[in-house]
């Protein structure tokens, strides 16, 4: 009887075999850069604002504290977003005829909303709070990045929850006097490895990493 | 008991507590109620869906397609999981309202009107939507707490199926050319004075609207104002007035009693039960060196949880009832007649009367609403002759503005209606085309009218027979004002602008006076402005506000004497059944019976959900041959229904209770067709009891959805009680004596532990809890079928358990909320991670990650998880979107939850306390059942804490966890039930066990 397979399909077979196994090793290889990847997560890319708002104009040019406009950021969840009329208490003087902050204008005329595209988004069933995270000595700058220095805003970070765990499981790493946690050119006086421990024991710092932290 | 078994009081020992009949009679035959028996009766969540689970059954998959089908949802799962979130807006304020943080909650002080006064509240209002009511501590008739009603109140605010337009003979119409037509009609009743002008309204509690009405009346002085509620005081009225010469109301001071008879009031229920229920747990509460507590006394037709929570209760149909009153007021030197009693009633009611006559000034005779004029008046002069008055009892005005004979100013309605002499007839909420005495004829009488106008928050019986339909505001989004039961006024403040431009019976009156664009605020206001004395009214205006009540605006205590002698009573000619309605636990009179929170609550005693059921007393129902779910054709009086019946332990025999506020035929989705409507035997006479029922068993059952056998704990010793003054003498379970083992390291608590304490002595079983927590963790409602399946989703359920003899139980109940084991059986078992331990010994449900085994419900010894087998939350109406908590994940399909002790509010406070640079306090945290509770009987905190509350709660000697010799070691626990029996009545009832 003749041979039926040629030999040359032991080579296949094996190539079929072990590429299978290569292949879904692959696909969740790829699977997972893609999760990480800033088309996901949108980390580093810039977001259309209803008006181009730069941070690097109003906090490095101008030296206005992050809490101007972010007025609840020491005290509850949620850092809240400026209301119109915070913004026309200096554009109702300045650049009164401007263009660029019509639509500024419009929403304050007709008392409506400046719909933000929201930058830091995370999904919601995490509950982030800020007031406890700059009481514990954790920086803006630490989650937020440079803002002082973008133009219009992006995320600096992916938001993943490993993101947020590397953190919380060494917080010594990032944290920072409170008196320091608005500066966005903070350089430890010490070393970190030195000043973080002894941070993490005067603050009580626990870095939780139990679900119900953020999971609710 | 007239119609105990004889077997029944032997037969206790071997039963234990059981849950149903079904169970006990299992148990009597020998079976040990094994798990083949157990799982044929159990409805477990986790059982199989019944074959008429349409939505299940009706799909039939090959095997292939199955493979296929799964194959692509996973890859499905898998792309899934690399798309990105879609944008979303932040809309930032025009201007920041003063004093709103975004993301914190603010409160306001509001107040719930009901007939018997107001129930004081504070909302919580996230960014402008109110999410969840609590109760205003500084309110005389909350005190900090609510009732399940309150609680399910937010749901009815955001109801999708409110009214929503102006409708003109259901035709879709406007406000504008509703004021044109009205402004007519009241143009021409001007001339005549109003001589056709009708305006009824329910029993009006507020003092503005009584005076626009007293105004408006003075304009138009022919016009007629009718009151009508069903649940009124007519015969309370009736027999203040026949006892004492004038209208009073009756407060019982619990604080300063010692015994308390209550016949048949249920004075633990309901709104004016909170403040009750507070008193009442107090006078109660069973501690370490606790000598003695208030005792209660109850004879009662029907079930109820008063009833439940007696020392000694004595089922007794009206005519009994009426014949006990009579032997103890004698007994106690009030001069009336004597009536038939049978020897062992004799023998209770002369235990009871010698225990009100050695308590001579410390004690209270409690009548109900629903009694007749002459047992109410009887219990005046009872009550006189004992010196309650004026030391335990407290009489004030009546809280309705104005005192009338509901019953007879209805009549006189009707009969204009039948003569048609009604040209206008105003309805100013309410639903009397449903709820008043059928044989009035008011439904036929109420289309004589020429011109009916309804204002009503829903669309409802009323309302179809309309020729105006208005959409009337909730009292959430609404300015009115509210006297309470004490004469203190609140001040009914909105926490949301109307939802569908609705109209206040303010603002209704306004216009018929005159004044079509006054608004309730403006209205109000001015009321209380020229009321008020000195000149700064402003702060006055903003301190009430603040405070939900106005200062010093309380009711004098009367002082009366008898003004006549004490009434002669009679009984009726028995023949056939006696019979009594009664308000229904979640429907009330019938108006939240649309409401889906209340209707899947499982009533307090017969954990029923979606229904209501002829209620009927064991060995009654076993001699007509009738079981629970029989349909009976029932006639009294010429009035027949087709109902069924419900056969219910302790229910007194020879008598049916008949559940009111049901059987609606205009209700919404939810409420129309729900239960039978008991109001078609309702009279003008305003008896809510009487004799001649006649029942004829049909060939028929009705399915029920009763909640009392589903999550079993399969029998042990689960809800104890001891003899008050031997707390400590099952201190230790025999089971535990082997020590604990465990396969697992233990967790260490350095910091903070969590842990709740339940009071068993002090929970009454009012089911607040329930709603609350529904309410705070927006739980969905699954319906009727579902709950069939035992599929309910409420996180905290409240076990019923009876005890003894059938005909006359002893009713234990339990709440049993997560036990957040140290030890968690379920964490163990979890494949995913999805279910963990915290460092404070929190049992963590971390939805995102449950991928739905349910493993970790089956290894719950507990029973307390629940599964979202079906996407049961409704996530795309858009108004119940602003009634959920944002604080809370909203969950779906194929996730398991529970309990979680309110870990939102812990975070909370945690993080507040945290930033400060504190370890949070003992007692700082506040679960939502907790805050809930009239009772008080759940107490939450740090049992790290030597100084917390429910430390010191863990200490007391009759503290026990819920199947500890599991060495689950649970956090929840428990304080068992005390008792203190009147020793001439203990023997042979099983009290002292």
């Amino acid at each position: 009887m003749a041979q039926i397979f040629h030999p040359s399909t032991n080579t296949l077979s094996k190539v079929s075999i072990f590429g299978g196994v290569f292949f879904v090793f692959g696909a969740l290889w790829l699977a997972s850069e893609i999760n990480r990847s800033s088309y996901v997560t949108q980390a580093g890319v810039v977001r259309a604002q209803p008006v181009a708002f730069g941070h690097k104009h109003h906090v490095a040019g101008l030296g206005i504290d992050c809490r101007y406009c972010h007025t609840s950021v020491e005290e509850a969840a949620f850092a809240g977003i400026p209301s119109t009329k915070t913004c026309m208490t200096c554009h109702s003087q300045i650049w009164t005829e401007a263009p660029m902050l019509e639509p500024v204008r419009a929403a304050f005329r007709e008392d409506a909303s400046i719909p933000w595209t929201r930058v830091h988004d995370l999904p919601d069933f995490a509950y982030f709070d800020h007031s406890i995270h700059l009481a514990k000595g954790i920086g803006c700058q630490s989650c937020h990045g440079q803002v002082d220095q973008m133009p219009l805003a992006w995320r600096e970070h992916s938001l993943n929850m490993e993101w947020c765990l590397s953190c919380h499981r060494e917080p010594e790493k990032y944290v920072r006097p409170p008196s320091e946690v608005f500066n966005m050119n903070y350089v430890p006086e010490r070393p970190q490895s030195e000043l973080g421990p002894e941070l993490v024991r005067q603050l009580h710092i626990e870095g939780r990493t139990n679900c119900s932290a953020c999971h609710r | 008991m007239s119609h105990t078994t004889p077997s029944a009081a032997n037969d206790a020992p071997r039963t234990g507590p059981w849950r149903s009949l079904e169970e006990r009679a299992a148990r009597v035959a020998g079976s040990e109620f094994e798990h083949s028996h157990a799982h044929e009766h159990e409805h477990d969540q986790h059982a199989a869906p019944r074959p008429s689970n349409a939505l299940l059954s009706s799909v039939e998959v090959a095997r292939r397609d199955f493979l296929r089908l799964m194959g692509s949802s996973l890859a499905a799962a898998g792309a899934a999981a690399c798309t990105r979130q879609p944008d979303e807006r932040i809309h930032a304020y025009g201007a920041s309202p003063e004093a709103l943080i975004p993301g914190k909650p603010l409160y306001f002080a509001t107040a719930m009107p009901w007939a018997s006064g107001a129930l004081g509240l504070l909302v919580e209002s996230h960014m402008g939507r109110p999410t969840k009511v609590e109760g205003n501590p500084d309110h005389p008739a909350s005190l900090g707490a609510t009732d399940a009603f309150a609680q399910a109140s937010v749901l009815e605010l955001y109801d999708p199926t409110r009214a929503q337009l102006v409708r003109r003979n259901g035709a879709i119409s406007t406000w504008s050319a509703f004021l044109d037509e009205f402004s007519a009609l009241l143009e021409a009743q001007r001339a005549s004075g109003g001589a056709g002008l009708h305006i009824l309204t329910p029993t009006v509690v507020s003092p503005t609207l009584h005076a626009q009405l007293v105004a408006l009346l003075k304009a138009y002085p022919s016009a007629v104002w009718t009151q009508w509620s069903a649940h009124n005081r007519d015969r309370a009225r009736a027999g203040a007035l026949a006892a004492l010469g004038g209208d009073v109301a009756v407060h019982p001071d619990l604080s300063r009693t010692k015994v308390v008879l209550s016949l048949d009031d249920d004075f633990l229920a309901g709104p004016g039960g909170v403040r009750n229920m507070r008193a009442f747990a107090a006078a109660r509460r069973a501690r370490r060196d606790t000598q003695s507590m208030l005792r209660l006394y109850c004879v009662e037709s029907s079930v109820s949880i008063t009833g439940a929570a007696a020392d000694h209760r004595l089922p007794a149909r009206p005519s009994v009832l009426a014949a006990v009153a009579a032997r103890i007021a004698a007994k106690v030197g009030v001069a009336t007649n004597a009536l038939p009693l049978a020897p062992e009633h004799e023998r209770w009611a002369d235990a009871v009367a010698a225990d009100l006559l050695a308590h001579r000034g410390e004690c209270a005779v409690l009548v109900g609403l629903e009694q007749s004029p002459e047992i109410h008046a009887l219990a005046h002069a009872v009550n006189h002759a004992l010196g309650a008055v004026g030391q335990t009892l407290r009489y004030t005005e009546p809280v309705e503005c104005a005192s009338v004979d509901q019953g007879a100013e209805l009549r006189a309605l009707v009969g204009e209606l039948q003569g048609g002499r009604v040209e206008l007839l105003v309805v100013l909420e309410g639903n009397p085309v449903y709820d008043a005495p059928a044989d009035l004829g008011l439904r036929e009488a109420f289309t004589k009218a020429r011109v009916r106008v309804a204002l009503s928050l829903f669309d409802n019986e009323t309302t179809q027979l309309s020729n105006w339909h208005v959409p009337a505001t909730h009292f959430l989004e609404s300015w009115s004002d509210a006297r309470a039961f004490d004469g203190t006024i609140s001040i009914v403040q909105p926490l949301i602008a109307p939802l569908y431009g609705g109209k206040s019976a303010h603002e209704l009156v306004a216009v018929m006076a005159g004044a079509p664009n006054a608004k309730a605020y403006e209205l109000v206001r001015a009321h209380w402005q020229a009321q008020h004395e000195d000149d700064d009214f402003e702060s006055a205006w903003k301190r009430s506000l603040h405070d939900g009540l106005l200062a010093g605006k309380r009711f004098f205590a009367r002082s009366v004497a008898m003004a006549n002698a004490a009434p002669k009573l009679s009984t009726p000619a028995a023949e056939g059944l006696e019979w009594v309605l009664r308000t229904d636990d979640s429907a009330y009179d019938g108006r939240f019976a649309a409401n889906a929170w209340l209707q899947e609550c499982p009533r307090p005693l017969t954990k029923l959900t979606w229904d209501n059921a002829v209620l009927i007393g064991v060995a009654t129902a076993e001699r007509a041959g009738l079981s629970s779910g029989d349909v009976v054709a029932l006639t009294i009086d010429g009035s027949r229904l087709e109902a069924p019946v419900w056969v219910t332990p302790g229910h007194a025999e020879d008598c049916l209770t008949l559940p009111l506020g049901y059987g609606r035929t205009t209700a919404g989705p939810i409420g129309t067709g729900v239960g039978f409507d008991a109001y078609v035997f309702t009279r003008r006479s305003g008896a809510w009891s009487g004799v001649g029922a006649k029942l004829e068993r049909l060939e028929r059952k009705h399915e029920f959805a009763p909640a009392q056998e589903h999550h079993d704990m399969e029998r042990r010793d689960l809800v104890r009680t001891l003899p008050l003054g031997a707390l400590d003498s099952a201190k230790v379970h025999p089971a535990l004596a082997h020590g604990e083992t465990s396969l697992y390291p233990p967790h260490a608590y350095n910091g903070v532990a969590f842990g709740m304490v339940i009071d068993l002595n002090s929970c009454i079983g009012c089911n607040a809890c329930v709603i609350a927590c529904q309410s705070e963790n927006s739980i969905p409602v699954v319906g009727k079928e579902e709950v069939i399946n035992g599929r309910e989703m409420h996180w905290l359920r409240i076990d019923r358990y009876y005890e003894g003899d059938p005909s006359d139980p002893r009713v234990l109940l339990q709440p049993v909320p997560c036990m957040h084991c140290e030890a968690a059986p379920c964490e163990v078992v979890c494949p995913v991670g999805a279910t963990t331990h915290s460092p404070e010994g929190l049992n963590e449900m971390t939805y995102n990650r449950c991928v739905g085994t349910r493993y970790c419900s089956n290894n719950c010894p507990y029973k307390v998880r629940r599964f979202n087998f079906l996407a049961y939350a409704d996530l795309e109406t858009e108004s119940l979107k602003l009634q959920r908590n944002p604080d809370v994940t909203v969950r779906t399909r194929g996730v398991m939850e529970k309990c979680t002790y309110c870990v939102q509010r812990i975070q909370e406070k945690r993080i507040g306390a945290r930033r400060e640079g504190r370890e949070v306090g003992g007692d700082e945290i506040v679960t939502a059942c907790q805050q809930v509770c009239p009772a008080q009987a759940i107490t939450f905190g740090d049992i790290n804490n030597p100084q917390s509350a429910v430390s010191k709660l863990r200490s007391e000697p009759h503290h026990y966890g819920l199947l500890e010799e599991l060495n689950t070691k649970p956090r929840t626990t428990y304080l068992a039930k005390a008792s203190a029996p009147n020793p001439q009545l203990a023997e042979g009832k099983g009290e002292a066990k």
